[in-house]
């Protein structure tokens, strides 16, 4: 296994990432396209650390943060799309115009 | 080192074969018209990505991405598709943009930048053989790593009260 096909994987992963954060209009589909942005940064910071294999699996750690934290923001992010949504009777994230001036 | 090398290694077929799981997943989670059905097939490209871990001898990590995001957040999305009522049926207009195509360009952008340096920077260089066990693991959490671990379970309450103050009708 060389670790640049995780590299290249990781980033086509991060781009289809990027193209549904761009293109959905559901809030909570924007989420899961995020997801899959951290999904990709998780698959490099593990492949590095199996490239480097350094002796406090450095990789390993950071990927786990990187699970936490993300998990952290899916809560409060819903919490705030359920928000809108009672406020506003809508997730869409085009229709958020309240602070456009 | 061309193709034919590499795909003569048999964890490169494995690889391949992962990889074109985890991609197609992935994209239909993008471009599916069904809400529900994008929060399942983000459960397969997270299995994906957990097999690969277990590729690369990271057996901890590849265990808690399958309890915390198929276990917990896909759960949470599936509670949060139910509660904001996104259009869950087949002809539900509208869950895209209309400018698709400049969106695809930015991807591919991204996705050329990106693959481009690192395989300048990398080439073919290989992975080193082994496993990381989970008490080499464990020992860097609670050892070298022990105060970014606090902040971040300090983070995780943060969270955890954050989630229940926005949650919480207001008592007036």
């Amino acid at each position: 296994m060389i670790v640049n096909q995780f590299l290249v994987l990781a980033a086509l992963l991060f781009s289809i990432g990027v193209y549904g954060v761009l293109v959905r209009r559901n809030a909570v589909l924007v989420l899961l396209s995020v997801e899959l942005m951290l999904a990709a940064v998780n698959i490099n910071l593990v492949a590095f650390g199996s490239y480097i294999a350094d002796a406090f699996a450095s990789g390993q750690v950071f990927a786990l943060f990187v699970i936490t934290v993300s998990a952290a923001e899916v809560g409060i992010g819903l919490g705030i799309i359920v928000l809108i949504f009672r406020n506003r009777s809508s997730a869409n994230v085009d229709e958020l115009d309240l602070m456009k001036w | 080192m061309g193709f034919a090398d590499w795909i003569s290694e048999t964890e490169n077929i494995v690889f391949l074969v992962i990889s074109l799981f985890l991609v197609g997943s992935a994209v239909l989670v993008v471009t599916v018209r069904n809400v529900v059905h994008a929060a399942l097939l983000l459960v397969v490209a997270l299995a994906g990505s957990a097999s690969l871990f277990i590729m690369l001898g990271a057996e901890f990590v590849a265990w808690a991405m399958v309890l915390i995001y198929i276990g917990a957040v896909v759960v949470l999305f599936l509670f949060g598709i139910m509660i904001t009522r996104a259009p869950t049926g087949r002809d539900s207009v509208g869950l895209d943009h209309k400018r698709r195509w400049p969106a695809a360009l930015v991807a591919a952008a991204t996705f050329a930048t990106i693959a481009t340096g690192t395989t300048l920077a990398f080439g073919t260089e290989k992975i080193p053989e082994g496993v990381v066990g989970t008490d080499l693991l464990g020992d860097s959490l609670f050892g070298r790593y022990v105060i970014p671990f606090e902040v971040v379970s300090f983070v995780l309450l943060a969270a955890l009260i954050g989630g229940i103050v926005l949650a919480r009708k207001d008592p007036e």
